[in-house]
């Protein structure tokens, strides 16, 4: 092999970075928009109080566990979010849930659709199904160097890293949620005479909602697995608590963070999957 | 009588080289030899038929004849590799994509084998689900549904799902969720092949009923021939994507056009289907009006029989005569037959099934003799040609 040399690969890769660097207007809209998403998310978790907050937490897991055991449950999350509060990392907890829930609102934005396309046409599939691969195997730190140099340091390269490695699950489940729907009901819907988007609209999405939902909840997770590497680019909260432990070696300090996050994550979890749970 | 369905040298041909097995086919290679040299499975091979409007046609055979190839191509859920199907002389193989979904809102409704019900809908959801389709007001919506949910017996299930209902009561709701959006045509495939034998029972006759009152045009793929000959007005049998023979179900049953539908009929419960017009025999008669006692019995002996059926110019019973008797009325030197005449004969009408006459047959001596609604004569019933219709022999000797 040495005969032939390294291709330049690398070089090629940079070329390409610096060729894009020339569209900085469009990456300066992209992380407006960006921004806006996550400024509005955040400016609620300001409005309201640490107490609030907690209740509506509790009222919102009551509402949407009405049919399921949620004592226990709430207990835990009330135990958790005032430890999180007593500890001090009550504006790092927001931000970092900021930070999951708009990548998580962009990747289900793009995700579904992108999965509706891969189900109904077999082509998409075969194209998006490496992509989606790629996206979920390259380490991170390699697609935060040009993330930062398109989008500055921030929340804002944090989220498109979150979005990058957090999608495919939404994309894979919507597309395998889809395909699942028994064929004789698709035969029927079809024998009745319904448009596609009558079918998708009243079988395929009702049918596959469940399986879209733990799609979803997967990204959620993704996304939170996401937050101490965002940190390094600049993304605040409890991520940032993380990273600075390590910094220091303050094993003590780290594990505190490192328990916040697990908590909003055990939280997030629960939620999200009790959507799915309700049938009918 | 309209023609509703008219279908023309229909083919389906599953594979991908299609053109030399379409070749190889016209050149009436069998589908065994298809499959050898191309890979290709004719699902159905030139199929030529029509379905008037009003008829219960059940399109017979056996698992993989093509039967549920046939029904998919009616409404065009699978694409004919050749030839056409016309309903009320629209080509439906012509249609554009939106042309197609009208015909099918307006005019088909489909049952499935395994109901096919969308589980996340309740049970009037599903009722109206074509009628959804087409955008109807919800009200109407709601009335047709619950009318069609009537019709079927399913009084108060409205808000239940499908999965809270037995197998038998979800065809039901398969069967209103056709029938509400007023179809002129309903296609059944297999509708009741996945229900126990007591629920079949009920949705056959359930389905009779509402024939009775709806006079749709119905076409009911099966693979139970008691079933087809029950329901059908006419069945069509098939085998290996050949049609093998179309007819009344007494016509399969006396009159097998080959070996496959003999055999395919054996072991049916022709008690059920043959009726005493196909079982009864010629009778030996005459006519009172013009023949007396020497006439009778010259017929009888020329004949070789003990009795002769008497009927008047018109030829209504009258009688039948002993020989014994009409010999002894010789003797005496009378010419009216009337005096020697038996009239407690055992009368059947021509349409009743055997099944409601077998007791019967088996217990009286004498003949049952065969009229129609007028009293006319039409012939009789020996007691071994009943026998031998239910074992399938040829009954007209």
């Amino acid at each position: 092999m040495g005969s032939i040399g390294a291709l330049p690969l690398a070089d090629w890769v940079n070329s390409g970075v610096d060729w894009l660097s020339q569209f900085t207007g469009f990456f300066n809209s992209i992380t407006a928009f960006f921004q806006a998403i996550i400024d509005a998310i955040q400016w609620v978790f300001d409005l309201l109080p640490e107490w609030l907050f907690i209740i509506v937490i509790l009222a919102f897991t009551y509402w949407i566990k009405r049919d399921q055991k949620k004592l226990g449950f709430m207990i835990f999350e009330a135990l958790g979010l005032l430890l999180i509060w007593n500890l001090g990392f009550w504006r790092d907890m927001t931000q970092t849930l900021t930070l999951v829930l708009s990548s998580s609102l962009i990747a289900i934005v793009i995700g579904i659709p992108l999965g509706i396309w891969m189900a109904k046409s077999s082509k998409a599939e075969v194209v998006i199904k490496p992509i989606l691969d790629f996206m979920q195997t390259l380490p991170a730190f390699v697609y935060l160097i040009p993330a930062v140099a398109f989008f500055g340091i921030g929340m804002v390269p944090g989220v498109l890293a979150s979005v990058i490695f957090a999608m495919p699950p939404t994309v894979r489940m919507t597309n395998l949620g889809i395909r699942q729907v028994p064929e004789d009901l698709i035969e029927a819907a079809d024998s009745f005479g319904s448009t596609s988007w009558q079918k998708l609209i009243g079988l395929q999405l009702p049918m596959a909602k469940n399986t879209i939902m733990s799609g979803v909840n997967q990204t959620m997770m993704l996304g939170l697995s996401m937050v101490v590497i965002a940190s390094m680019i600049g993304a605040l909260g409890l991520g940032t608590q993380v990273y600075f432990a390590v910094g220091r070696n303050d094993a003590g300090a780290g594990f505190a963070a490192g328990i916040a996050v697990v908590i909003v994550a055990i939280i997030l979890d629960r939620i999200t999957q009790s959507f799915n749970k309700t049938s009918h | 009588m309209t023609e509703k369905v008219k279908v023309t040298n229909l083919t389906k041909i599953f594979g991908k080289q299609i053109p030399q097995a379409k070749k190889l086919l016209s050149e009436g290679k069998d589908k065994k030899e298809i499959l050898a040299q191309t890979g290709c499975t004719v699902g159905v091979n030139q199929a030529n038929f029509t379905i008037n409007e009003g008829e219960l046609f059940v399109i017979m055979g056996l698992s993989g004849s093509g039967k549920s190839t046939i029904i998919r191509m009616i409404n065009r859920l699978i694409n004919s590799t050749d030839g056409d199907v016309e309903i009320d002389g629209q080509k439906v193989m012509q249609l554009s994509k939106e042309e197609l979904r009208k015909l099918r809102q307006d005019k088909i409704g489909m049952v499935f084998q395994n109901f096919a019900l969308f589980p996340h809908l309740t049970v009037l959801q599903n009722a109206e689900y074509g009628l959804a389709l087409k955008k109807v007001d919800s009200s109407t919506q709601e009335k047709k549904a619950k009318e069609a949910l009537d019709l079927v017996g399913l009084n108060g299930y409205d808000q239940q799902y499908p999965d809270q209902l037995s197998g038998g009561m979800q065809q039901r709701v398969g069967l209103a969720r056709a029938l509400a959006n007023d179809a002129e045509i309903l296609l059944m495939d297999e509708a009741f092949s996945a229900l126990d034998p007591l629920y079949r029972k009920e949705m056959q006759d359930l389905l009779l009923q509402i024939q009775e009152k709806m006079h749709k045009t119905i076409i009911f793929i099966g693979h139970d021939l008691n079933e087809a000959l029950k329901l059908g007005d006419r069945i069509l049998i098939m085998r290996d994507g050949n049609i093998e023979q179309i007819g009344e179900p007494e016509e399969i049953l006396t009159h097998p056009a080959n070996d496959y539908v003999e055999r395919f009929i054996e072991g049916v419960d022709r008690t059920r289907v043959l009726t005493a017009s196909s079982v009864m025999t010629k009778a030996h008669v005459i006519n009172i009006a013009k023949a007396g006692p020497r006439v009778a019995l010259r017929r009888m002996r020329d004949n070789d029989i003990s009795s002769i059926y008497v009927v008047d110019n018109e030829n209504k019973f009258v009688g039948f005569a002993d020989a014994h008797d009409v010999s002894d009325l010789i003797k005496q030197g009378s010419k009216d037959l009337r005096s020697v005449l038996k009239t407690d004969v055992p009368k059947t009408l021509a349409d009743t099934p055997i099944n409601d006459l077998i007791n019967d047959i088996s217990k009286t001596p004498i003949p049952y003799i065969v009229v129609d609604e007028e009293d006319h004569l039409q012939g009789i019933i020996l007691r071994g040609a009943v026998l031998a219709a239910i074992s399938g022999e040829e009954v007209n000797a």
